[in-house]
C-alpha cells in the first residue's frame, strides 16, 4: 500500500506540492489504495481488448461512469457543466459556430448516433433526456495520432491532455475526433468570459487555439477529484481508476451493462454510460 | 534570366497591377484576420475547415498534374513535350506556393508554424504533407529553372538535374497521394474515410493540372510568339480525357459502395452534397453542375473532330476546370464536416474577408507563374530567332 502511494504522488506532479489528506480522500475515492500486484496482472491479461497498455506504465488509468439513470432524473440541472466551465474559464458564445464547450448536454440519438437506428422502440425516458458529453479521453486517440506538434498527447495515466502554448491551431484534431469534443477559440476567449466570475487558478486561452476537457489534471495534481464530478449533488457522475478492479469505477461497470461512444471506431472511451 | 520579367508591354504591366491589387486586397484583410482571429471567417465548431483546405487541396493536385507532362518526355521520350514541360514544371511552382500560403492562412496561430519543424510528429500525415510538398517546391524550382537555363544557353541538360527530374515523378504522386492520407485516415468522418481518396485524387489531379495547362498554353500562344503546336495540345488533350474517365469512374465507385451497401453514413455525405440533407441542400446546385461539367467535358475529348477545334478544347478544358475544382475545392470538405459527428448540420458559407485572402492567394500564385511563365516564354522567343 505504501509503494502504490508513492507511485501515485510521482504520478501527480510531485508530493511537495501535495497535502497529505487531500491524497487520502482521493486515493480512497479511486479505490487505489486496494489494489494488489497479483489483482493488477490478472486485470491485464482480461482486458486485452479494453484498457490494455496504459495501467503497466503507471497503475493508472483515470475513467468516468455517467450513471443517466440518476442524471436523467435532474430535469435542466447544469450543476456540473457550470463547474467545469468556471473552474476552466470557459469562454460563453451564444453563437454555435463559435462555442466552446468541455462538458454540455445532447439527446440520445445524438450522442449513440451508430445505434439511434433503434429509435422508435426505445424507452421514451430515454429518448428525452439529454446525455452528458465531454472527452472520451480514448485509449487510441485519433486527435493524438494527427497533431504534428505534439501539442496533444496522452499521459501514463490516459488522460488525454493540451499544451495550449504549442498549439498552432491547424484544427487537424478537430477533424480526427469522432466525437465532436473539441473547441477552437474562434475569437480571443476573454471576450466570452467579459462579466463573468473567473478562476485565477487556472489560465484562459488566447484565440487561434483548441481547447477541451481535461479531466482536471490541474485538480489531480493536488488530489482532487474532477470539478464536475465535485458538483454532481445527484451521485451520477464517478471518477476513478480503471486499472484498479477494486475502483468504485470499476465496480459500477461490473454490476451494470454500460455503453460507450462509437465503439466500433476502436478509439477506446473512457467515458461509460449506464442507460437504464 | 528573371531579368525578362522586368521587360514587357503596357497589357502585362496592367496585369501585374490588377493582381497586385488583388495581393493588396487578400493582405489587408490577412491583418484584419490576424487581429481578430479566424471568427473573421464562415468556419465554425462543426465546419472547422473551409475554403482555404479546399483551395489547398484542390492546388496540390494542379501541382501535381505537371508529371503528366514529364512522365512521357522523361520515360517514353516523347519530344514534342520537350519545350513545353517547363510550362508545367512552373505551374506547379505557382500551384505550390498558393498552397504553402493557404496552410499558413489557415492556422490559428501562424506564429508558431515552427512548431512542426521543432517537434517534428512523424505520426501524423500533416507532418508528412510539409515535407512532400516543401521538396516538390524545390524539386521544380531546380528542375524548371536548370532546364531553361540550359536552353537559354543552347547547352544539353546536365545529368544531375536529369535526376531531379527523375525524382519528381514519384513526388508528384507522393504530394497528391498524403494529402489524400491527411483526409482518407480519419475515423468518423464517413464521406472521406475511403481507400479510393488517394487514386481520385490522383486522377482529378491529372485532369485539372493539365486542363489549366492547356488553357495557360493557349494563351501563351496569344500574347506571344512562341507556339507549343498542334501535337502538344493534343496529346495532353488526350491524357486529360483518360484521367477525367478514370475521376469521374472513381466518384461513381463512391457512390456504389455508399448506396448499395445503405449505411446511413456512408450514405449522408454523398446524400449531402449532391441531393440535399434533411431539407439542406445549399451544395446541391454546385455538385449536380460539377457532375454535367465533367461528363461535357469528356464528352468533347473524347470526339476527335471536337477536340481539334481550338474553342471546343478550351470549352473542355474549362468544364473540366470547373468541375474538379468544385469537387475538390468545395464539396470534399465540406462534405466531410456535414452531417458533424452528432448527425446533425451545420452549413458553412465562406464570409468576405475570407473570400479576399483566398482571391489575394490566387493572385499570388498568378503572380509568380506570369513572372515565370515571362520568363520562359522570353528564352522560346529567343530559341526561335
Amino acid at each position: 500500500m505504501e509503494l502504490k502511494r508513492r507511485d501515485f504522488l510521482k504520478i501527480v506532479g510531485g508530493s511537495a506540492l501535495i497535502g497529505g489528506s487531500a491524497i487520502s480522500a482521493l486515493v480512497e475515492e479511486a479505490g487505489i489504495a486496494h489494489a494488489s500486484p497479483h489483482e493488477e496482472h490478472g486485470h491485464s491479461a482480461e482486458e486485452d481488448h479494453g484498457h490494455g497498455h496504459i495501467e503497466e506504465a503507471s497503475g493508472i488509468r483515470w475513467a468516468m461512469v455517467v450513471d443517466m439513470r440518476k442524471c436523467s432524473e435532474q430535469e435542466g440541472c447544469r450543476d456540473c457543466i457550470n463547474a467545469c466551465h468556471y473552474v476552466h474559464n470557459v469562454p460563453n458564445f451564444p453563437d454555435p459556430k463559435e462555442e466552446v464547450k468541455w462538458i454540455w448536454k445532447d439527446e440520445y440519438h445524438h450522442v449513440f448516433t451508430d445505434i439511434s437506428t433503434l429509435d422508435p422502440y426505445v424507452p421514451e425516458h430515454i429518448k428525452r433526456h439529454p446525455f452528458l458529453v465531454l472527452c472520451n479521453h480514448c485509449d487510441n486517440p485519433p486527435c493524438v495520432r494527427v497533431c504534428p506538434t505534439k501539442a496533444t498527447f496522452k499521459r501514463p495515466d490516459g488522460i488525454v491532455a493540451m499544451d495550449y502554448h504549442r498549439c498552432i491551431g491547424c484544427r487537424f484534431c478537430m477533424a480526427a475526433c469522432p466525437y465532436g469534443s473539441r473547441s477552437f477559440n474562434w475569437r480571443d476567449p476573454r471576450l466570452g468570459l467579459k462579466g463573468r466570475e473567473l478562476n485565477y487558478e487556472f489560465p484562459t486561452r488566447m484565440r487561434g487555439v483548441v481547447e477541451k476537457c481535461n479531466f482536471c489534471v490541474e485538480r489531480l495534481a493536488q488530489g482532487k477529484i474532477p470539478a464536475c464530478v465535485e458538483a454532481c449533488k445527484h451521485g451520477a457522475l464517478t471518477f476513478g481508476n480503471l486499472a484498479d478492479p477494486n475502483s468504485e469505477v470499476r465496480a459500477l461497470l461490473r454490476e451494470n451493462y454500460a455503453l460507450r461512444r462509437k465503439p466500433q471506431l476502436g478509439t477506446k472511451p473512457s467515458v461509460f454510460y449506464i442507460i437504464a | 534570366m528573371i531579368e525578362k520579367a522586368l521587360q514587357g508591354s503596357s497589357r502585362y504591366w496592367t496585369w501585374i497591377g490588377f493582381l497586385l491589387v488583388l495581393i493588396g486586397a487578400g493582405f489587408i484583410s490577412y491583418l484584419y484576420q490576424l487581429k481578430t482571429g479566424l471568427g473573421i471567417t464562415g468556419m465554425s465548431r462543426d465546419v472547422s475547415w473551409g475554403v482555404y483546405i479546399a483551395q489547398f487541396t484542390y492546388l496540390v493536385g494542379v501541382a501535381a498534374g505537371a508529371v503528366m507532362l514529364v512522365i512521357p518526355e522523361l520515360l517514353h521520350g516523347y519530344h514534342p513535350y520537350r519545350r513545353v514541360v517547363v510550362f508545367g514544371e512552373f505551374l506547379a511552382i505557382a500551384a505550390v506556393t498558393m498552397c504553402l500560403l493557404f496552410i499558413v492562412v489557415d492556422i490559428g496561430q501562424p506564429a508558431r508554424l515552427f512548431n512542426v519543424l521543432l517537434h517534428p510528429t512523424p505520426n501524423s500525415i500533416l507532418f508528412w504533407d510539409m515535407i512532400v510538398l516543401n521538396g516538390y517546391l524545390l524539386i521544380n524550382i531546380i528542375v524548371g529553372y536548370n532546364t531553361l537555363l540550359c536552353d537559354k544557353k543552347g547547352i544539353p541538360v546536365p545529368k544531375w538535374v536529369k535526376f531531379f527530374a527523375y525524382v519528381s515523378i514519384p513526388w508528384a504522386f507522393s504530394i497528391h497521394t498524403v494529402t489524400a492520407f491527411l483526409y482518407s485516415g480519419l475515423p468518423g468522418r464517413h464521406a472521406w474515410l475511403t481507400a479510393i481518396m488517394a487514386p481520385r485524387f490522383l486522377a482529378s489531379a491529372f485532369a485539372s493540372g493539365p486542363a489549366l495547362l492547356i488553357l495557360l498554353l493557349l494563351i501563351v500562344r496569344k500574347v506571344s510568339k512562341y507556339d507549343p503546336g498542334e501535337k502538344v495540345l493534343q496529346s495532353i488533350a488526350k491524357t486529360i480525357c483518360y484521367a477525367m474517365i478514370a475521376n469521374l469512374f472513381f466518384v461513381g465507385l463512391e457512390f456504389f459502395t455508399a448506396f448499395y451497401s445503405n449505411i446511413p453514413s456512408h450514405m449522408h455525405g454523398l446524400e449531402y452534397l449532391f441531393f440535399g440533407l434533411h431539407g439542406h441542400d445549399q451544395l446541391v446546385p454546385w455538385m449536380q453542375t460539377a457532375g454535367v461539367l465533367g461528363f461535357l467535358g469528356v464528352f468533347i475529348l473524347l470526339i476527335p473532330p471536337l477536340r481539334r477545334r481550338i474553342g471546343f478544347l478550351a470549352l473542355a478544358c474549362a468544364a473540366i476546370i470547373a468541375s474538379t475544382w468544385t469537387d475538390k475545392g468545395v464539396g470534399l470538405v465540406i462534405g466531410g464536416f456535414v452531417p458533424n459527428p452528432f448527425e446533425k448540420i451545420t452549413e458553412y458559407h465562406p464570409t468576405f474577408p475570407e473570400i479576399t485572402i483566398a482571391i489575394g492567394i490566387w493572385a499570388v500564385g498568378f503572380l509568380i507563374l506570369t513572372v515565370l511563365y515571362k520568363v520562359a516564354i522570353s528564352v522560346r522567343e529567343q530559341e526561335l530567332n
